[in-house]
């Protein structure tokens, strides 16, 4: 906008980036449009989860299946790109060279591959527990609730991938901001979801353990 | 994979298989029908493609339709969509009538067929024909309206549509291959769960709603953006026209009601597909939560559906009132609680679920709150119609039959909010005729007036009037006669979705509301001969000035059609009925100075290419052909990465093109004889609207 | 019930009342009693009261001045009315708005008052009050039938519920198979029955009669089909019916169980079981084990086969009318 007033909540790009800044507002509006969206499925999962906390059907439940420790380390793995994807949007905010705006973006990918890979590995070693979806409705609804987080955040970096491949091919650009600043958007609301299922899905799960 | 490369997919998928091998009476009716719907599809698809051939469309179709992001276009494909969906349903709907009608011991149609009709009668109306139909009509009037030039994401618009056409075209290919679901457009589990509909059917009914529900999705946040970031100047909230509000309501409704049903049906899919225990009887599975989930989408949803039909009608009655809309703070303030209120009354679809009392009275209190928003615009249109000039053209006899029609259906509505009433006419054809009586003149008389209200906008020549006329007649009294003793039956204990019944009393109110299908055919049918005819006479009813109603917001204000760009120059607005203050004022029709290069989207090919992929994928996960749904998955995800790198995604119209087309409709207003409101229906009407009072001395 | 009725003199001045007396008058056609505007209960006749009260009152609050002034308006001020006045800016004006929002919200207060009390009055839960103890009755929901059972007489029944005029009775519902919606429209409600859980539904036969029984909730192919009749029926008249069913009856066990259990009319299932006694359009069934109820909940919920706990001897020794003693109630009750 002309006066340089920030009208979408997040990074701005500021009046130096003037026809960028411009056309970010309706994409940028439209892009929290949708995640408030995504957070209602987010929402039901969750509702699916809770109600379905009791319906293990004699199988394994929370206690027998969570890992703390590993959930752990998949929060500050997450938390940490956050903060890189942070650093990532400070430099083409205020111009920094291209070369530390992909490096920070390559070091949030990576993180990301991390957690989706620590994830995967906590699945493995639930199965075998005999922690598997088929198993009851509650193992059901954690299998759906989790599961779409790391879907997300999958998408998230295939997304990232997309956009490197665009800062290649075109260098910073209208298109490639405006998609950076979207996917900065989503990355940090996965980070929100991801503390959202750390404290209702693993914390409680694991404190019923040691009680 | 490879021992089966079609999936389940078998010739028995057929319609007329089971026929063929065992031939007894029963079967063949049921499969000579299915066999026959299946031909008209298949042909129909044959004739199309043989029309568009043989005319040589198919680059047109593509280039000018299929491609376009311009929210006309996409508005005009949209209503194709409905009606032809419509179509479909409504001989559905006159097949069961039938079936109901001699229905005293047996009928004609298996169970099982009959199962399958309501089941997509019911999936069809909802997310079919009644969806694509007001996203069409708001996709057309709302960017108009607020002075625009087109929604916020053209693109995703047609995206949007892809999916709609890709889910419909998904309930239509389950006529030739396989069997619909027979699980209810609800599809309420364990019913659908593989367990008890281990067939295709319930996958055709989940993937088709899902592709739907994308859509839907996309759209709502399209609608919401669009109002919000891309009104003319001075077009502030409070003067935007009050279809456009309910367009809002609607759209915002879309964002938060479509996720529990994406999230109802997805988990149904891994039930079913993967072995899952979200709805099962066993290992923890509880089919109250989809009960819950669904009609946490299925409520607001019918709010989606019926708020744009108020809109429709706040224009038309205050347009052919020739008046300001009375009360328009007050139907904005009933439009926005009325959204807010539907995601507080779920529950009542199933009083009869168990919980206690104190839920259910809370429930049925909350459901009857909305009575009163509702009443208020009810009350609110005749206070519009006191001390008006009412014209009673086709948009405004369906308004008529509405606002009366309306008024039993809602209080059928209040009877069942009442817990101790829904436990006795709950699940029986009382509800049947309840939702009808809301449903078809709330929102289906609301799309139809709609589509007569703009067809000379979009199409610049008038519908015929008299063709118009016969068929909201045949509409109004064939509804009346179809649904009234339905109202009568479901107090004499006779549930829904029955195929056939022993109790003689059922007879003369079913054959009565058998007459009643048969003219609303017959409705339908005469909208088909009056298209038929105002094409044959488009000549004659030109209304390229662009102003056949003495319209009162900015759509009239342009021509018809208007340009692709819309307005030459966007409008300033000064306060409520933009239009109306301009033609007051002088200031309508001038010439826009200076002219600009307008900057429009280009062509996309990402609709069509992700609505392919979508069906394919949807229909691989129907038949279990894996190869297609990985193949198509790669596809969708390529074509969103290739779509990221486009770069060169506007074209420029020039401002001397602007100002020559312009200039061309500027002639055709100066050649323009401006003609009082009781000629607005003969051939005079070119347009050009003349004020009412001094068409009143004259 | 807890609320007034209104307006029972002004009832037949109203078109609306007059399709519920057609409907009624139609319903009597019929040798099963159809419908609740015909009601043999005290909770139909309290819902059949209701609805008449309040489709009265909406008639004439809501209903009749939309057709009065809707109609007059269009005609006063059609386009031709020259004489009518025209007022084309008049959009405000400030107490018709407040009447506009006032008369809804007096007329929605109003039911809101009537609504709560009845739902507390009528909850399907809610014990029938009454001098006599209520009898108990277990229904289990098959495709496509229904299978009522009497834990305290030790005898079940298919296509037929047998109940005591005057004495409430208490059901309690379970679903062998998918969600299924138990009705008898002349006497009361109606109540989900669902798998691996349990509802409950109170009624009560006011008089002798043969009423209609149905399943609401579409169930595949036999849905039309799953029908039974309700026969109320004089105290010493049920003692004969359950003697009956007690020499009569089909032996149940588990083999008896799963012929109930395929997917099968009624019919299909009576042609079953002819072989060990069944004739007729209903059967009766002897030995009914007290837990038999308890178990299809557990066996439907888990997933497990099918086991009857051998502890039908004491149910079978429990004569009519006793109390609930036995069989112990599955997942508690609500109350």
């Amino acid at each position: 906008m002309s006066d340089g007033i920030a009208k979408h909540p997040g990074l701005n790009l500021g009046p130096g980036h003037g026809k960028d800044d411009a056309a970010a507002e309706g994409l940028m509006f439209g892009f929290w449009v949708f995640m408030m969206s995504d957070a209602i499925l987010f929402g039901m999962v969750f509702a699916t989860y809770l109600t379905s906390l009791s319906a293990t059907a004699g199988g394994p439940g929370a206690s027998q299946l969570y890992d703390l420790t590993s959930t752990f380390v998949e929060t500050l793995l997450l938390l940490a790109s956050s903060f890189t994807f942070g650093m990532a949007s400070l430099a083409m905010k205020y111009r920094h060279s291209e070369r530390r705006l992909v490096a920070w973006l390559l070091v949030t990918l990576l993180l990301g591959l991390a957690f989706i890979g620590v994830e995967l590995h906590d699945f493995a070693s639930m199965a075998a527990k005999g922690g598997v979806p088929t198993r009851s409705g509650f193992l059901s609804a954690f299998f759906d609730l989790v599961p779409l987080h790391g879907l997300h955040v999958a998408a998230g970096c295939l997304w990232m991938i997309a956009l490197l491949g665009q800062l290649v091919r075109y260098g910073v650009d209208t298109k490639a901001k405006l998609g950076i600043m979207r996917l900065a958007l989503f990355w940090h609301f996965l980070d929100i979801i991801w503390i959202a299922i750390f404290s209702v899905v693993y914390l409680p799960g694991c404190m019923h353990a040691i009680g | 994979m490879l021992a089966h490369p079609f999936g389940r997919l078998r010739l028995q998928a057929l319609p007329f298989w089971d026929m063929l091998q065992h031939p007894s009476k029963g079967v063949v009716i049921n499969g000579i029908i299915a066999t026959g719907a299946a031909l008209m599809v298949v042909l129909g698809g044959i004739v199309t493609v043989a029309l568009i051939s043989r005319y040589r469309l198919w680059r047109v179709l593509w280039s000018q339709w299929l491609t376009s992001p311009d929210h006309k276009k996409i508005g005009v494909m949209y209503v194709v969509l409905a009606f032809v969906m419509l179509i479909r349903a409504l001989l559905e709907a006159l097949l069961m009538r039938a079936q109901q009608a001699y229905g005293l011991g047996g009928g004609f149609l298996t169970p099982n067929h009959f199962a399958q009709l309501f089941s997509t009668h019911g999936t069809i109306m909802i997310f079919f024909m009644a969806m694509p139909f007001l996203t069409g009509i708001i996709n057309y009037v709302m960017p108009l309206q607020i002075g625009a030039r087109d929604v916020s994401f053209p693109v995703l618009n047609s995206i949007s549509l892809a999916l709609t056409a890709a889910g419909a075209a998904l309930v239509m290919i389950s006529l030739v291959l396989g069997t619909f679901s027979t699980g209810g457009w609800l599809g309420y589990p364990p019913y659908t769960e593989a367990s008890f509909s281990p067939g295709v059917g319930p996958d055709y009914w989940i993937w088709a709603l899902t592709l739907s529900s994308l859509g839907s999705t996309f759209t709502g946040i399209n609608f919401a953006v669009t109002i919000y970031k891309k009104r003319a100047p001075g077009m502030t909230l409070m003067r935007l026209p009050l279809f456009t509000w309910t367009a809002l309501c609607t759209s915002i409704l879309m964002i938060f009601a479509m996720p529990p049903l994406t999230v109802a049906t997805a988990q149904l899919a891994l039930d079913r597909y993967l072995g899952f225990h979200f709805f099962t009887n066993d290992l923890g599975g509880n089919m109250m939560h989809f009960a819950n989930m669904f009609w946490l989408f299925g409520h607001p949803e019918v709010y989606i559906l019926i708020l744009p039909a108020f809109g429709v009608y706040s224009e038309t009655i205050s347009t052919f009132s020739g008046k300001a809309l009375f009360g328009y703070r007050s139907l904005v303030v009933a439009t926005m609680a009325i959204g807010v209120l539907s995601f507080t009354v779920w529950l009542h679809h199933f009083f009869t679920m168990g919980q206690g009392a104190d839920l259910n009275a809370a429930f049925g209190v909350a459901t009857m709150l909305i009575g009163i928003p509702t009443g208020v615009k009810i009350y609110d249109w005749m206070w519009t119609m006191f001390r008006g000039r009412i014209r009673f053209s086709v948009p405004m006899i369906y308004a008529m039959g509405f606002m009366l029609l309306f008024v039993l259906g809602g209080l059928s509505g209040v009877l069942l909010a009442d817990p101790v009433i829904d436990y006795q006419v709950h699940n029986s054809v009382f509800l049947v005729a309840h939702f009808h009586n809301v449903a078809v003149p709330g929102l289906l008389f609301g799309m139809i007036a709609a589509y007569h209200f703009w067809f000379p906008k979009a199409f610049g020549f008038r519908l015929d009037e008299r063709g118009g006329k016969v068929s909201a007649v045949c509409w109004i009294l064939g509804f009346m006669l179809a649904f009234f003793p339905l109202y009568a039956l479901g107090l004499m204990g006779m549930p829904r979705r029955t195929v056939a019944y022993t109790e003689p009393a059922y007879v003369p109110l079913e054959t009565v509301a058998f007459f009643g299908a048969i003219l609303v055919v017959a409705a339908l049918c005469a909208l088909g001969v009056q298209l038929w005819v105002s094409i044959k006479h488009r000549h004659a009813n030109r209304v390229f000035v662009g102003d056949p109603w003495d319209g009162r917001s900015l759509e009239w204000s342009i021509s018809a059609p208007p340009p692709e760009y819309n307005f030459a120059a966007i409008p300033v607005v000064t306060d409520r009925d933009a239009f109306t203050v301009m033609k007051e004022s002088g200031a309508a029709y001038t010439a826009a100075v200076p002219f600009e290069d307008i900057e429009v989207p280009r062509n996309s090919a990402l609709g069509p290419v992700l609505g392919a992929a979508g069906f394919a994928i949807a229909f691989g996960l129907v038949w279990h052909i894996w190869w297609m749904v990985i193949i198509f998955g790669t596809i969708v995800i390529t074509a969103m990465i290739v779509r990221g790198f486009a770069r060169n995604t506007s074209r420029v119209v020039t401002a001397e093109e602007v100002r020559r087309q312009h200039q061309h409709w500027m002639d055709a207003v100066a050649r323009a004889e401006p003609i009082a409101r009781d000629k607005e229906t003969t051939s005079a009407n070119e347009g050009l609207a003349m004020p009412i009072d001094t068409g009143a001395e004259q | 019930m807890g609320f007034k009725s209104i307006g029972r003199g002004t009832r037949v001045a109203i078109a609306a009342t007059g399709l519920l007396e057609l409907a009624s008058s139609l319903a009597g056609c019929s040798s099963v009693r159809l419908g609740f505007l015909d009601p043999h209960g005290p909770v139909a006749q309290s819902q059949h009261d209701q609805l008449l009260d309040v489709v009265v009152l909406l008639a004439i609050f809501v209903a009749l001045p939309i057709f009065v002034i809707l109609p007059w308006f269009a005609w006063r001020y059609r386009y031709r009315a020259r004489r009518a006045r025209y007022a084309p800016k008049w959009s405000y004006y400030g107490p018709l708005e407040v009447a506009t929002w006032g008369g809804p919200l007096v007329i929605v207060a109003l039911l809101s008052i009537l609504v709560w009390r009845s739902t507390h009055a009528l909850d399907p839960y809610r014990r029938i009050a009454s001098s006599v103890a209520p009898m108990r009755v277990e229904v289990i929901g098959y495709d496509w039938k229904w299978l009522f059972i009497y834990p305290d007489e030790g005898v079940a029944s298919i296509g037929e519920l047998a109940l005591p005029v005057g004495r409430p009775i208490a059901l309690t519902l379970t679903s062998a198979t998918v969600m299924q919606s138990l009705q008898i429209p002349a006497l009361g409600s109606q109540i989900y029955a669902m798998g691996g859980m349990v509802t409950q539904l109170n009624l009560e036969a006011s008089e002798a009669g043969r009423f209609l029984g149905e399943n609401t909730m579409y169930n595949g192919d036999g849905f039309h089909q799953q029908h039974f009749t309700a026969v109320a029926m004089t105290p010493t008249a049920f003692l004969g019916w359950v003697r009956h069913a007690r020499t009569q009856g089909v032996p149940m066990n588990l083999s008896a169980l799963a012929l109930i259990a395929r997917r099968s009319t009624q019919g299909e299932l009576v042609a079953a079981l002819t072989s060990r006694g069944a004739a007729g359009g209903s059967v009766y069934f002897k030995d009914v084990p007290a837990s038999l109820f308890s178990a299809v909940v557990a066996t439907t919920g888990t997933g497990k086969p099918m086991t009857i706990p051998a502890d039908s001897a004491a149910a079978t020794n429990g004569t009519p009318g006793a109390a609930a003693t036995t069989a112990d109630m599955p997942m508690g009750q609500r109350r």
